[in-house]
C-alpha cells in the first residue's frame, strides 16, 4: 500500500516536472519571439519564399515624395532590397553592384524598377535618401515611411528589420539581406544573391525582364 | 631584343604603378597593409575603411581604437550575413591579432566605421588615421579612397616599400 502510494506520487511528480518543462519551453519560445531585446522594430521572423505574392497593403513614399504601395508592384518587374544609409559596407556595396548590373543589362534595365526600402526611417529622411542616391544608377529609387509604415512594408515582403543599440546612444539596424526579384504580377520569383558571379546575376535579371514583358 | 626592351620597360612601369598604389606600415611586430576606404555617396553619415594587419611577433596584439580627423569617432565592426539577415556588431574589447595571423578588414566582413565623416570621400583622396594597438602602440596611417575591387593583390604590399 505504501509502495503503491509512493509510485503514484512519483508519477505525479514526473508529470508535474514534464508540465513545468513544457511551460518553460513555451515561455522561452514566446520570449524569443516577443520578449525584451527584440524592441519595437521586431517582427516575427519570416523568410521571403519563391512564389509568394506580395499583396499585403503597405504605403511608402520615394525620395522625390511620390507614393508607392503594393499596387505599384503590378505591371512591371521589380528588384527590392532593404538597407539604410548608416551602413558603411553591405548597403553601399549592394547599391554599387546593382548600378553596375543595370548598366550591363543595357536597355533591358529600363523595364525593371529597383527599390531600396529604408529600414531606418528615423534617420533616413527623404532629403538624405535623395542626396545619397545621386551616387548610383538614377533608376534606383528609395522608399521610406513612418516606423509603423516601414514595419507594414517589411511584413508585406516577409522581411525583417530590427534596431540594435550601440554604445553612446547610436544604433544599427539588422535587416533581410539579398535582393528580391518580383515579377510583374507581384509574385516573388526568387532572390538575387550578390555573391553569385556577375554572369549568373545578369542571367537571372534577363529572365526576370523577359518572363514578364 | 627590341621586344625584350619594351617588355622590361612595361614590367618596370607595372611595378612602379603597383608600388604607387599599395602602401604599408610597420609598428612593432605588426604590418599594416594598404589602408583604404570606399568612396562615399553624398550626405553619407558613415564611411567604411579597410586594412590587412599581420602580426609577425610572438605575442597576441589588439587594435584598441581608431582616431581620425575625418570623423568624430570610429569603431571596428564585423558585418556578416547569417540566415539571410545582414548583421553588424562592434567588436567588444578590440580586434585581436594572434601571432602569425593576418586579419583582413575587407568588404563583406570587418571594417572600420567612421561616423559622421566631415567630408565626402572621393576616389583618389587620402585621409590619415591613428590606429592604437595594445602592445605595438599607436601608428599614423593614410587611407586611400578607392572603389572596392581595385585593392592591390595581398602580395603587392610586401614587395619592399615602406609606408
Amino acid at each position: 500500500m505504501a509502495a503503491e502510494a509512493m509510485r503514484a506520487l512519483r508519477k505525479l511528480q514526473i508529470s508535474l516536472w514534464a508540465a513545468a518543462g513544457l511551460a518553460a519551453i513555451a515561455f522561452g519560445a514566446a520570449y524569443v519571439t516577443y520578449g525584451p531585446g527584440t524592441g519595437r522594430m521586431a517582427v516575427v521572423q519570416e523568410r521571403p519564399s519563391a512564389g509568394m505574392p506580395i499583396s499585403r497593403p503597405f504605403a511608402l513614399t520615394d525620395q522625390r515624395g511620390q507614393p508607392f504601395t503594393e499596387r505599384d508592384l503590378l505591371g512591371r518587374p521589380h528588384l527590392v532590397f532593404f538597407g539604410f544609409t548608416h551602413c558603411p559596407d553591405v548597403c553601399p556595396t549592394t547599391l554599387a553592384e546593382l548600378t553596375d548590373l543595370l548598366s550591363e543589362l543595357g536597355p533591358e534595365a529600363d523595364k525593371l524598377s529597383t527599390l531600396l526600402i529604408s529600414v531606418d526611417p528615423e534617420r533616413d529622411t527623404q532629403e538624405l535618401l535623395a542626396q545619397y542616391l545621386t551616387a548610383f544608377d538614377p533608376r534606383i529609387r528609395a522608399l521610406r515611411g513612418t516606423p509603423e509604415q516601414t514595419q507594414a512594408a517589411l511584413k508585406a515582403f516577409a522581411a525583417f528589420g530590427r534596431k540594435v543599440p550601440l554604445e553612446g546612444g547610436d544604433y544599427m539596424v539588422e535587416h533581410t539581406a539579398g535582393v528580391l526579384m518580383i515579377d510583374d504580377k507581384g509574385k516573388l520569383m526568387g532572390l538575387l544573391d550578390m555573391h553569385e558571379p556577375k554572369e549568373a546575376k545578369l542571367a537571372k535579371l534577363r529572365r526576370l525582364t523577359t518572363a514578364t514583358s | 631584343m627590341r621586344h625584350l626592351t619594351v617588355g622590361i620597360a612595361a614590367l618596370a612601369l607595372m611595378t612602379l604603378a603597383a608600388s604607387v598604389q599599395a602602401h604599408d606600415y610597420k609598428v612593432g611586430a605588426l604590418n599594416l597593409d594598404h589602408p583604404w576606404a570606399r568612396p562615399t555617396p553624398p550626405a553619407a553619415p558613415v564611411a567604411g575603411g579597410y586594412v590587412a594587419i599581420t602580426n609577425t611577433g610572438g605575442a597576441p596584439d589588439r587594435l584598441l581604437h581608431v582616431e581620425s580627423d575625418l570623423s568624430t569617432s570610429a569603431q571596428v565592426h564585423d558585418s556578416s550575413v547569417v540566415d539571410g539577415i545582414a548583421r553588424m556588431r562592434p567588436l567588444d574589447g578590440g580586434l585581436a591579432i594572434e601571432p602569425g595571423q593576418t586579419v583582413r578588414l575587407e568588404p563583406g566582413g570587418m571594417h572600420i566605421m567612421f561616423m559622421k565623416p566631415a567630408r565626402r570621400l572621393v576616389e583618389g583622396a587620402r585621409f590619415s588615421a591613428v590606429l592604437t594597438f595594445e602592445n605595438a602602440g599607436a601608428v599614423t596611417v593614410e587611407f586611400t579612397v578607392q572603389k572596392p575591387g581595385n585593392e592591390p593583390p595581398p602580395e603587392a604590399g610586401h614587395q619592399g616599400h615602406g609606408g
